[in-house]
């Protein structure tokens, strides 16, 4: 027991039970309809060999029992809807009620995917028109809303790159990625069978623009950049960044994950970027769900275009006054094919397209302007107390919508890390903020606080902070085995690798 | 001021006079002009709650959807009852509104309902591991060949023609990017056949892509091939349709060393093709290059039970460039559903599901091919899903079918050229006898109607 143990609380004592523990044999909670056709014995439909001889020992149990075990262990979490996650680069902003009501609709949730796409013509206009809202967004006229998330995006990405470049009769070996990008783009890198050049990071947070000319050959495929970075700074040089890598023939890849700090402000394609990924799920509002499901839809130029995955919406004016009509084009030639099955995550969509009419054009812009106001706003809180002094910004210049602080100075002056931060904030009733991310700050603690959240709970976020490097003067030790309060305590994740149980043994 | 955001005039004045600008602009400041937008974006401007929910309803009004019309489409997605309990619990803010569990003291509600889905999915497909859940069914099988590959370090994939055609599509989108060719085994009576999978295999092939039931409805001998491809020394992955494994030998009993699939059919919605989940279960000794999330169960430091995202550094943002794949997300809201569909269902409810659609399912598959200008396109066993073959054109027939309130089902023409008169029915629970019988009424009409030259207008839009 540590120095700082304090009573069990209920939710403490309330120890992990698994649903399989909760099981008895014979009961159930699903009732199904009877068997209402002539019955045949099973051995004349499927062969005795082709079939399951024990069944799989799935839990036992009734409906009350299920809803009470899950409402239990969802108080577990923490939760969006309870209290502010400034989660760099992950944009947790509020998600509408009205976005899962409208998605919940029986003709979008009960809609088959390989329905006629002339008796879908609703799904494939809503498709279209938020592929148009996208493109208008990302200053790039055409959409793929395919691929299933970020990282799916960058792979969809790459994938286009090398089509791109095969026909043009070119093979091209490496992409470039700063050394502060996100972790998916050096492995999206790699499955898209590159090799990977890292890009060093000038004193002002930006691409070192000498570093990336040393870099750049006629292997160079692609580079991939986010926009503002992962820094939470804007780079000034993008548009020189982009002729160098024009001029040696590669693309230039925008992963979207920071696209909420420049909506309606500033537009990738402007920047010179050929292809862009959107997160629905960061900058459009659909919930994350604890992990998934998200969306990344692609947008990309003219010389992009062709190479597309498939299938593609494709709208037709019938002329006449009547009203466009809808189809789905499988027929395009050079496209990279299919990343997934179906149409991509169509309720994701539906969310997102209830979030752009919501806000508007102007209302996006705004969310920008005060996504970047609210990160402004809590460093500037945050330099006003003892994170100055233990917990400074890694770059001393305004934000954007994110910045990157660095407990350095914690962890020399106080012995406690950046990580013992962050567990104490979960005492004070805060999810913490992105940690040990980007690489290159040491100690970095990476804050996004979006523009959902008030000027109050930035300002108890702030005082938070401040009260816990308060205790870290006084008694480090506090720090180091916090949290104290959560369901439980820090776990231990070394056993966890070392001898992985990932899943629960079962009798027979 | 948008409705999610709450800074007043006021609020951004005391902002702003904190960090010590004097407009919002200012902070804008380092965007260079040149790539600042002058002017408005080319959106409409913002909309009430209530003016929104009418467009989203309007669009909804015009899709034809399963709550009015009889569905009986399957190809990979299937129009399953979803129970209340999954809706009420998944909608809950505590699960729908977290991010990934990188907090894991303040994130045991999603772990350990992740941990329980791995248990549920590894019982299922009778592997040992299980993860916690991919994008979707066909990129999961893409994932299975970037295994297969860095596993065996060979070059190949020989690929069922059984296997759903967004796989095979997905698996090769995929393979273009780390560089492996794929050949594919036909099918013979419905099913891969044995001999050619046999003069596919060689050496260099890294893995054997089989799907149970495969596309067309067929129960594949997964056993008998998978020997096969094992004597080869290929890696075999199954991809299967997890409700029907009520009744069907679970993989991990007939050699397959991956058995992954589309999650849907357990307690997902249709959604238009999504979001849904994919699963993805192996053996022991591939656990460490697993695509995903996966939780493993520990102790805090008080010894009380929980749970943690495991085997991490084999993730992209730590291992980054040399990780076992570019996925940072699982499904976890899916597969919440899909847990909690799992439990509701039961030990016992799996397999009499699984019973019920194969007894509706021989019904069906006899009542239509009784029609006259209807036949079988196998005889195959199966379980849920069967292909039909018309003597008249499909397209006209699903359009008469649709005139009548029913989706008849998936025209093969464009995935299988060969069975261009192909049609393939697929049963639920939800498809009582009475609606079989109403499908083989229209079925029978529009089959008789098309052979006269008088064809009715086909329906082009609902309004």
């Amino acid at each position: 027991m540590s120095d700082h143990s304090i009573t069990e609380t209920p939710m403490q004592k309330d120890r992990a039970v698994t649903i399989f523990e909760r099981s008895r044999p014979g009961r159930r909670a699903a009732t199904l309809p009877p068997v209402d056709v002539p019955e045949r014995p099973l051995d004349e439909l499927i062969p005795a060999h082709l079939r399951r001889e024990r069944p799989a020992e799935l839990p036992e149990v009734s409906e009350p029992e299920i809803v009470r075990h899950y409402n239990r262990i969802s108080r577990r979490n923490y939760d969006l809807d309870t209290g502010l996650y400034p989660l760099g680069s992950c944009t947790m902003k509020h998600n509408p009620r009205l976005n899962e009501r409208v998605a919940g609709l029986p003709g979008h949730a009960r809609l088959h995917p390989a329905q006629d796409p002339k008796r879908a013509q609703g799904a494939l206009e809503l498709m279209w028109l938020l592929g148009e809202a996208l493109a208008e967004l990302c200053g790039l006229p055409h959409v793929s809303l395919q691929p299933s998330a970020g990282a799916h995006g960058e792979l969809a990405g790459l994938l286009l790159t090398r089509a791109y470049h095969a026909d043009r009769g070119e093979r091209r070996t490496t992409v470039l990625t700063p050394d502060t990008a996100h972790g998916t783009n050096p492995a999206s890198v790699t499955m898209a069978g590159y090799q990977l050049v890292k890009v060093a990071t000038d004193e002002r947070g930006g691409v070192d623009v000498a570093d990336l000319r040393s870099k750049v050959t006629d292997e160079i495929a692609c580079m991939m950049l986010t926009n503002p970075n992962t820094l939470g700074l804007f780079d000034e040089n993008i548009t020189e960044i982009a002729s160098v890598v024009h001029e040696a023939g590669g693309t230039l890849y925008y992963d979207g994950a920071n696209l909420n700090a420049i909506m309606g402000h500033s537009r990738p394609g402007d920047m010179g970027f050929d292809i862009v990924h959107v997160n629905l799920h960061k900058s459009f509002s659909q919930p994350h769900g604890g992990g998934g499901p998200g969306s990344g839809p692609i947008a990309v130029s003219d010389r992009i275009e062709p190479y597309l995955p498939v299938p593609r919406v494709a709208r037709r004016d019938p002329g006449n006054g009547s009203s466009p009509i809808y189809d789905l084009d499988h027929e395009r030639p050079k496209s990279i094919g299919r990343l997934r099955g179906f149409q991509g995550n169509f309720g994701v969509f539906v969310r997102a397209y209830a979030y752009i009419l919501s806000l508007g054009g102007d209302g996006l812009a705004e969310a920008s302007e005060t996504a970047v106001l609210n990160a402004n706003y809590l460093l500037a809180r945050l330099r006003e107390g003892r994170a100055a002094k233990y917990l400074p910004p890694a770059f001393e210049r305004r934000c954007m919508h994110e910045f990157v602080l660095s407990g350095r100075p914690a962890k020399r002056e106080l012995e406690v890390t950046t990580l013992d931060i962050a567990k104490r904030l979960l005492d004070f009733g805060f999810h913490p903020p992105t940690i040990y991310f980007p690489l290159l700050v040491e100690e970095s603690m990476m804050v996004e606080p979006t523009e959902t959240e008030t000027r109050e709970s930035l300002g108890a976020f702030a005082d938070a902070i401040e009260e816990i490097l308060a205790e870290a003067e006084r008694d480090p030790e506090l720090l180091k085995q916090a949290p104290y309060s959560t369901p439980v305590r820090r776990l231990d994740e070394t056993a966890a690798a070392r001898r992985p149980v990932v899943r629960q043994a079962l009798g027979a | 001021m948008t409705r999610y955001t709450s800074a007043t005039d006021a609020d951004r004045r005391e902002m702003l006079a904190r960090i010590g600008a004097s407009t919002v602009d200012e902070l804008f400041a380092e965007l260079p002009a040149e790539v600042r937008l002058d002017r408005e974006v080319g959106l409409a401007p913002a909309m009430a709650e209530t003016e929104v929910y009418d467009v989203l309803a309007r669009l909804a009004s015009r899709n034809a959807h399963a709550e009015d019309e009889l569905c009986f489409i399957g190809a990979g997605m299937y129009d399953h009852y979803v129970p209340a309990l999954v809706d009420a619990i998944t909608q809950r803010s505590e699960f729908l509104t977290p991010y990934t569990p990188y907090q894991p003291e303040v994130s045991q509600g999603h772990l350990q309902a992740m941990f329980e889905f791995q248990t549920a999915m590894s019982e299922l497909t009778g592997l040992p591991v299980s993860n916690a859940s991919l994008y979707e069914g066909p990129s999961s099988v893409a994932a299975a060949g970037y295994l297969a590959a860095g596993v065996t370090g060979r070059r190949r994939f020989v690929c069922s023609r059984g296997l759903h055609p967004h796989s095979r599509e997905a698996l090769a989108t995929y393979s273009e990017g780390y560089g492996t060719e794929i050949a594919e085994v036909g099918l013979d009576g419905g099913v891969t056949d044995p001999a050619g999978l046999a003069e596919a295999l060689d050496g260099d092939t890294a893995a054997v892509f089989l799907q149970t039931p495969n596309f067309l409805g067929a129960i594949e001998d997964v056993a008998t091939l998978a020997v096969r491809a094992k004597d080869a020394g290929a890696l075999v992955v199954v991809s299967v349709d997890p409700m029907t494994l009520g009744v069907l030998r679970p993989p991990g009993e007939l050699g397959a060393d991956i058995a992954l699939g589309e999650g849907q059919p357990l307690g997902g919605r249709l959604d238009f093709g999504g979001p849904s989940f994919g699963f993805f279960c192996g053996t022991d000794e591939h656990l460490r290059r697993m695509p995903g999330r996966i939780a493993g169960e520990t102790t805090d430091v008080e010894g009380r039970r929980g749970y943690v995202l495991a085997l991490q550094t084999r993730e992209q943002h730590i291992r980054r460039e040399r990780a076992t794949h570019n996925i940072c997300t699982s499904q976890a809201l899916n597969a919440l559903g899909g847990i909690v569909y799992l439990s509701w269902l039961g030990k016992q409810g799996l397999v009499e599901l699984g019973e019920l659609l194969a007894q509706r399912t021989a019904y069906a598959r006899d009542r239509l091919s009784a029609i006259e200008g209807v036949g079988l396109i196998h005889s195959a066993p199966v379980v849920r899903e069967f292909g039909l073959r018309l003597a008249v054109p499909v397209a006209e027939v699903l359009d008469r079918c649709a005139a009548e309130g029913i989706a008849a089902g998936y025209p093969l023409g464009r995935d299988y050229p060969e069975h261009e008169d192909g049609l393939l029915v697929a049963i639920t629970e939800r498809r009582t006898r009475g609606d079989i019988d109403r499908l083989a009424g229209a079925l029978g009409r529009a089959v008789a109607d098309s052979r006269t030259p008088k064809p009715r207008t086909p329906e082009v839009v609902r309004s």
